[in-house]
């Protein structure tokens, strides 16, 4: 097990804020100095665009470009060519909404829950609107695991795909995506799967999940913004139609309008990517791999089980998933707006996150619009917990209002 | 004679002001009556959901109204706000809504024209949070110039 003490010397932003306790790492995570220096050391030392570049630092551009697809491979268990990168996993997500919504006709049905994030509702409402495709709701429990034993009941020949996130980004329910699959595949429907949260805080193996589709954002797993990564079973990537068309994406195109796209991965980065996202994300998950993704997430465990014994004792918080493996706990302090909580606590120096999270369907499980989210991740400490604690239970309407006056 | 903002300097008195209004909101509940003119302000942000209708006739504000969920600093505006514009003119609104987006925005403004409203006078120390100051406040505004541009 690694050393929290250490592991957060490695983090500029926390030796430069040493007080600030920072609970949103559901939001985006910190970056460790080696993410920091892979990046400056592209634009310090071989800053060039990729593809076609014959000359030394366009190759070595290339080069890490491409490490990255390695390292990214290695780390879910694929093949390189399985690894295409997006601006973010909202772009993941319209793209195989949009890839998969082109051969979805009406009366086809997509199974979500309603724990999604935006990022994997709307774009498939835009289907149910523009092809007539139907959209019907896995059935969860009350902190939002999904039901496995009813999840048979909701296929029938209609459903072609089933999109659920891996971890809930409210609650941190953490779904059974291996039976998830088989049970979609027994009736010859996709999966696809939102890892937002998921990524970097368990060991992700797509071959062993036997999941179609599963992406996930670089900035979420400390590496840098700008950059989705969008995984597929080879054929299948090879079938879906690009949502961006433009430069580096495609073979050849004549003036009769006949295009050659390139083979996946490339067929889904038109345009100049983000290379230097690119290239600080192969830093940010060699340096998880190193930590160890099931050291992380067992420590990440003893956090949530500190932090929820200590919650529980309050009596002026109502909490929605206290029986959560890992992950955030979201809750309210009885009588105060969430967002009210948020403002106290930032004048205490904590970071945490309120309102609905862009998971706007969830009040249909939990009651409640608006929560307060705070999400741990392996740099945290109990002692941060505490003082958390420690000011949750201090917070009480009057203390919220003071703030303003 | 105090100046009626020093008279807001009293923390204790502050305090109270906003959470009476906070907790028993001043006219929080809509008609159905179609001669209101109502705004939802339901875009501006994705926490606070509000409601206002306003009543004019004759060039007077003859009743304000609002609904809602909100925070605590936007559903006490937005109360603060009914009651010092009720009855007032449009002109007297508009310029009573000009100073206090004046002292939101921590510029010079006129305190005796704002009465309770003054409570908010530190609002802009949260800078995230001065949209919750103006929600209601931005929905009045805009029914006045609807109102205006409608005839």
């Amino acid at each position: 097990m690694f050393d929290v003490n250490s592991v957060r010397r490695d983090f500029p932003m926390i030796v430069n804020n040493p007080d600030l306790i920072y609970f949103d790492n559901g939001a985006t995570t910190y970056k460790p100095q080696a993410v920091i220096d892979a990046i400056t050391s592209f634009y310090h030392d071989y800053t060039s665009n990729i593809e076609r570049g014959e000359y030394p630092t366009a190759i070595m551009a290339d080069k890490a470009y491409m490490n990255t697809r390695k390292v990214i491979a290695r780390m879910i268990n694929c093949q390189d060519r399985q690894i295409c990168f997006m601006g973010n996993i909202t772009a993941c997500l319209n793209q195989i909404a949009y890839g998969l919504g082109r051969d979805l006709h009406e009366g086809d049905t997509v199974l979500i829950s309603y724990a999604e994030h935006a990022s994997n509702v709307l774009p498939w409402f835009r289907l149910k609107r523009d092809k007539g495709i139907n959209i019907r709701y896995v059935p969860l429990d009350m902190q939002g695991n999904l039901k496995l034993d009813e999840l048979e009941e909701c296929f029938d020949d209609s459903v072609k795909v089933i999109s659920l996130a891996y971890v809930t980004n409210v609650l941190g329910s953490h779904q059974p995506i291996r039976e998830v699959c088989k049970i979609a595949h027994r009736h010859d429907a996709l999966v696809v799967v939102d890892a937002a949260q998921a990524i970097g805080h368990i060991k992700i193996d797509v071959e062993d999940l036997d999941v179609d589709l599963l992406c996930f954002s670089s900035h979420k797993m400390c590496g840098p913004d700008g950059v989705g990564v969008l995984y597929g079973k080879y054929d299948l990537l090879q079938q879906m139609e690009p949502i961006l068309l433009g430069g580096g994406m495609n073979a050849r195109f004549e003036a009769d309008g006949t295009i050659i796209l390139k083979d996946a991965p490339e067929r889904f980065e038109a345009g100049t990517p983000d290379i230097e996202g690119v290239i600080g994300l192969a830093a940010a998950a060699e340096y998880l791999m190193n930590i160890g993704l099931d050291d992380i997430h067992e420590y990440e465990k003893e956090l949530r089980s500190y932090f929820i014994d200590k919650m529980k004792k309050l009596d002026n918080v109502e909490i929605y998933n206290p029986d959560i493996e890992a992950g955030p706990v979201a809750f309210n302090v009885k009588g105060i707006f969430a967002q009210d909580v948020a403002t106290y606590l930032s004048t205490k120096n904590i970071a945490v996150r309120s309102g609905n999270h862009c998971a706007k369907i969830l009040h249909n499980l939990i009651g409640v619009d608006q929560s307060v989210r705070a999400s741990l991740y392996f740099y945290n400490t109990k002692e941060e917990i505490d003082r958390f604690v420690d000011e949750i239970s201090k917070t009480t309407l009057e203390a919220t209002i003071d703030v303003f006056l | 004679m105090a100046n009626i903002k020093e008279l807001f300097n009293d923390q204790a008195l502050m305090r109270e002001l906003l959470l009476d209004h906070y907790q028993y909101p001043h006219n929080h509940e809509l008609v159905q009556d179609g001669t209101y003119l109502s705004k939802h302000m339901a875009s501006a942000s994705c926490i606070d959901d509000i409601t206002v209708q306003a009543d004019i006739e004759d060039g007077t504000i003859r009743d304000l109204r609002f609904d809602g969920v909100a925070c605590t600093i936007s559903t006490a505006s937005t109360s603060i706000m009914t009651e010092l514009l009720k009855g007032k003119t449009v002109e007297e609104a508009k310029r009573i809504i000009g100073e206090y987006m004046k002292m939101i925005n921590n510029e010079e403004y006129d305190s005796e024209a704002l009465e309770e409203a003054n409570v908010f006078q530190n609002v802009y120390k949260q800078a995230n949070r001065i949209k919750c100051a103006t929600i209601g406040w931005d929905a009045v505004k805009e029914i006045i110039e609807e109102k205006e541009n409608n005839g």
